[in-house]
């Protein structure tokens, strides 16, 4: 018997891993996704130009996700990327064509349009996949052996869908809470004016998901209904936080309902744990089982708890280094 | 026709691995040249430096925006089309490539964005600082990803048990026999390709008579770095092979083209070796120099093919061919560099519009010996996935079907044909602009500098990003 549990530190560390994910990249995708609503092309320059110098560390986090599950998690790592190959290549496909719009718009003159649409459709298409992934793992996998044995679009189902859509919602709210955060003017009375229907749609996936899990899940249906008790705090702390981001959204506050909507993504992220704990490839498998060698977690584990606290205090400095709001004319420049 | 999954999974992975590898390659010396110009540029406050390094962080934006997304997609090869490997080998692999994102993903990624947009947001010292850790970063990165790389070729410090890969030592896995010689191989071919294409663009200047001094100082800087590198490549490379020899015998006969074991043996410098057959037709060859080169002896016993069955063996032709065309071209870099060198000695180089278009032309000759260079070493490795532990045909995804694999080779195909034919396009336009000579003080003072309209592309000049 060892001293700690290496797989529940692991699990800490990799649910950190893709929470710094949705939280950072959330809110990039978010303004890809606003891009074509937008008022006008100043207000897009200024949009780009707010994520431009940290878009590329934030999407660093899903390339940790990855690896640290082959690390920790291989089991997760080989059954979900096979279940869901049509909607890795379609995240795959969608990162690409929004990256590269980052440096081509800028360079673009006739062109540009094409670069504000791949933008567009690539962020939006990367963060459809990554809710039907999260559906797909509430739906469960056909595993036998330790190999997914299903059929390719076995996770494309109504179900993942709509978790779809509510994370495209979600990651759109983000996106505007961010923007009113960074720009002024014209851009941000846009975006003070769009965030209370992003916020209304993102509770109507909210209702319709808790409504719908249960029913398509009677693992989840159990751990919800089976008794009444504190894990209910959540939906409520939820529903608080929602009411408390409209609230600040009427004050004019710029930066308070950019940090609801991260804690509100916090909230839905701990619930889903909650629904799913301790199943890492449902229905059969848990952390435990989908664990690497102690070992390899170990060895991994001395060099991350190290070097995570190092990446956070060099990310946090770039933030701090490009605080402030953006200008139109004045951005991607220097290179 | 039935699809079959193994053979489309390997030209995809082929074809997604090489389409990243160009980038890279390109990008860890590009980084180191920039760090250099930075630094130099801090030392001296000469403006040369600053214009020549925001040119060259213009281009270095666009590359390694292509090598980021495009390696975004190898990260997550390795479990769609890979699983069974992936799985097996996960209890190495995961950590080495999670260590790379950690060490080296997130220095780069987060400091590129310190590059590219701080220059008037932080002190001088700490933007120099910045152009460090990407070029440190990039170091980190091959470091990381050319262990696991090699450990696929040369396994040491695991066993195999029940079809999983399990760990004996770290340190005998991550330093494994052919680590060194990759990793010093991997980066002096990025210097060399760093180099040549420095030089290939400023010698076109030169010959259009354009941006005169930023072209020469980078020429003269290239052109002493590619007379030291490339030579030391045909060392470094035949140390490789060496390696090789004693590790992956029958790789290196088909780099040769042995079919029997033979004291004494050739050096084939053509054939054309046919598999069918097991023999090479139109063979010319120097005797007992093969021997020579690889046993250190003139009649020292050299390895043929036929010592294992045909389902051992490594396809010939493309691992023979790809060779001769990586050494090909190192032998004509070595030639040109050296002539390069003697010319910039004399005072003439600069002089010399035949040697300046030579140079010009070299541009995408590096990426072609790189590529010829992993078409060698991992076709050579063929038909393991893991050298002696694992088949490829075992590690490939049990669900994938002929059909799946091919609708995402078509996918990836078309995405970065747009890619690459933008990034090109794109990347002509900037060096067609070139490194702005207007106005001495281009970087030094960018707050106060006007505002200029937009043009086709747009900042040239530095601008506050507020
Ligand atoms: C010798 C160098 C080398 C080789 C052989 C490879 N890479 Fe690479 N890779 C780099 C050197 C590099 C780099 C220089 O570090 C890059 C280029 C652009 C960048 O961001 O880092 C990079 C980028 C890069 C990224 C994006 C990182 C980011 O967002 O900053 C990923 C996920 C990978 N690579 C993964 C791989 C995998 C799975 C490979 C194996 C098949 C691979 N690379 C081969
Ligand atoms: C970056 C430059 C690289 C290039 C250009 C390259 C090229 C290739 C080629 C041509 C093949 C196909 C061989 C065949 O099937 O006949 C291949 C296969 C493969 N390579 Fe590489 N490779 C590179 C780096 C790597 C690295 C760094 C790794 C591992 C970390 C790797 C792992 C693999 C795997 C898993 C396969 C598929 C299975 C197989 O066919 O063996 N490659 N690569
Ligand atoms: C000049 C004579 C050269 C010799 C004798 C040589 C030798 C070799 C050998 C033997 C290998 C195969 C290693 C294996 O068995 O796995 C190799 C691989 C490779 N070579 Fe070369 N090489 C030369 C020049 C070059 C040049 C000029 C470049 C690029 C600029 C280059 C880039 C590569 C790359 C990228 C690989 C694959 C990665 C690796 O395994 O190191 N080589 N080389």
């Amino acid at each position: 018997m060892e001293l700690i549990d290496l797989t529940l530190v692991w699990v800490g560390i990799i649910g950190l891993g893709v929470f710094m994910y949705v939280l950072m990249d959330g809110f990039d995708l978010g303004v890809g996704i606003l891009f074509p609503f937008a008022p006008n092309d100043d207000a897009r320059d200024e949009m780009m130009n707010s994520v431009a110098p940290v878009w590329d560390g934030n999407e660093t986090w899903l390339i940790l996700g990855g690896a640290g599950l082959l690390a920790a998690f291989p089991l997760i790592y080989a059954v979900f990327l096979p279940a869901l190959y049509i909607g890795v290549f379609l995240l795959l496909a969608g990162l690409i064509f929004r990256g590269i719009a980052f440096e081509f718009r800028f360079k673009a003159k006739a062109a540009r349009h094409w670069w504000d649409r791949s933008f567009f459709i690539g962020s939006t298409l990367a963060s459809f996949a990554q809710g039907a992934v999260v559906g797909a793992y509430i739906q469960g996998f056909n595993v036998v052996n330790f190999q997914y044995v299903g059929g390719p679009f076995d996770w494309l189902t109504p179900f993942t869908v709509m978790t779809g859509l509510g994370v495209v919602t979600g990651y759109a709210l983000l996106g505007v809470t961010w923007t009113i955060l960074k720009t002024e003017g014209t851009t941000q009375a846009w975006a003070y004016r769009l965030a209370p229907w992003l916020l209304l749609g993102v509770f109507a996936f909210f209702v319709i998901v808790s409504i719908w899990t249960p029913l398509a899940s009677e693992r989840a249906a159990q751990r919800w209904f089976d008794k009444i008790d504190w894990i209910w705090a959540f939906p409520a702390a939820t529903v608080a936080t929602g009411y408390w981001i409209h609230t600040q959204l009427k004050k004019r506050a710029e930066a308070l309902p950019f940090v609801g909507s991260l804690v509100l993504f916090a909230l839905f992220y701990i619930g889903l744990l909650i629904t799913q704990w301790p199943l890492a490839v449902p229905p059969d498998h848990t952390f435990w089982d989908a664990a690497s060698d102690s070992g390899s977690q170990l060895f991994l584990l001395i060099g991350v708890l190290f070097l995570i606290p190092i990446i956070l205090t060099y990310t946090a400095w770039t933030y701090w280094v490009f605080r402030g709001k953006v200008k139109a004319g004045a951005g991607y420049a220097g290179h | 026709m039935e699809l079959d999954p193994l053979l489309l999974s390997r030209i995809q992975f082929a074809f997604v691995v090489s389409f990243h590898a160009i980038f890279p390659v390109f990008t860890i010396g590009l980084a180191s040249y920039i760090a250099v110009l930075e630094g130099i540029y801090y030392k001296t406050q000469n403006p040369v430096y600053a214009r020549l390094s925001q040119f060259w962080i213009k281009i270095f934006a666009i590359v390694f925006g292509m090598g980021v997304v495009s390696g975004i997609v190898m990260a997550f090869q390795f479990g769609t089309n890979w699983s069974a490997f992936s799985f097996s080998a996960s209890n190495f692999l995961g950590p080495i490539l999670s260590y790379e994102v950690v060490t080296a993903f997130f220095l780069e990624a987060t400091f590129l964005g310190v590059l590219l947009f701080g220059r008037s947001k932080v002190p001088p010292g700490i933007h120099l600082f910045a152009a460090c850790m990407v070029a440190l970063g990039t170091f980190i990165s091959s470091f990381w990803i050319l262990a696991a790389n090699s450990w696929m070729q040369t396994p040491g410090g695991v066993e195999m048990r029940e079809g999983m890969i399990h760990m004996t030592s770290w340190t005998e896995a991550i330093f494994n026999s052919s680590l060194p010689y990759r990793f010093a191989h991997m980066a002096l071919a990025s210097f060399i390709t760093g180099g040549f294409v420095v030089a290939g663009v400023s010698a076109y200047y030169l010959l259009k008579g354009r941006h005169p001094n930023t072209s020469k100082k980078a020429l003269k800087m290239c052109v002493l770095l590619l007379a030291v590198t490339t030579p030391l490549q045909l060392v470094v490379g035949d140390l490789h092979g060496l390696n090789s020899f004693e590790n992956q015998p029958m790789k290196v006969a088909a780099m040769e083209g042995h079919w029997e074991t033979k004291q004494g043996a050739p050096l084939i410098l053509f054939a054309i070796p046919d598999a069918a057959n097991e023999t090479n037709h139109f063979e010319i060859g120097i005797p007992y120099l093969g021997s020579l080169i690889l046993t250190h002896s003139m009649d020292g016993e050299v390895p043929g093919l036929l010592e294992v069955p045909r389902e051992d063996r490594p396809p010939v032709g493309p691992v023979f061919w790809s060779f001769r065309i990586m050494v090909g071209l190192g032998i004509l870099f070595i030639g040109l560099s050296l002539l390069s060198a003697y010319l910039l000695w004399r005072g003439r180089l600069y002089e010399s519009p035949k040697v300046l278009r030579a140079l010009s032309w070299m541009i995408p000759m590096p990426f072609v010996a790189v590529l010829a260079g992993w078409f060698v070493t991992e076709i050579g490795r063929q038909p393991w996935i893991i050298h002696g532990l694992l088949r490829a045909s075992e590690g490939v995804t049990p669900s994938l079907s002929g059909g799946m694999a091919l609708s995402t080779l078509i996918g990836y195909v078309a995405v970065y044909a747009v890619v690459f034919a933008a990034g090109l396009h794109y990347l002509r336009i900037v060096i067609g602009k070139g490194p702005v000579d207007t106005g001495e003080q281009a970087g030094l003072d960018p707050v106060a500098r006007p505002k200029r309209p937009w043009s086709a592309i747009s900042h040239d000049e530095p601008q506050p990003q507020q």
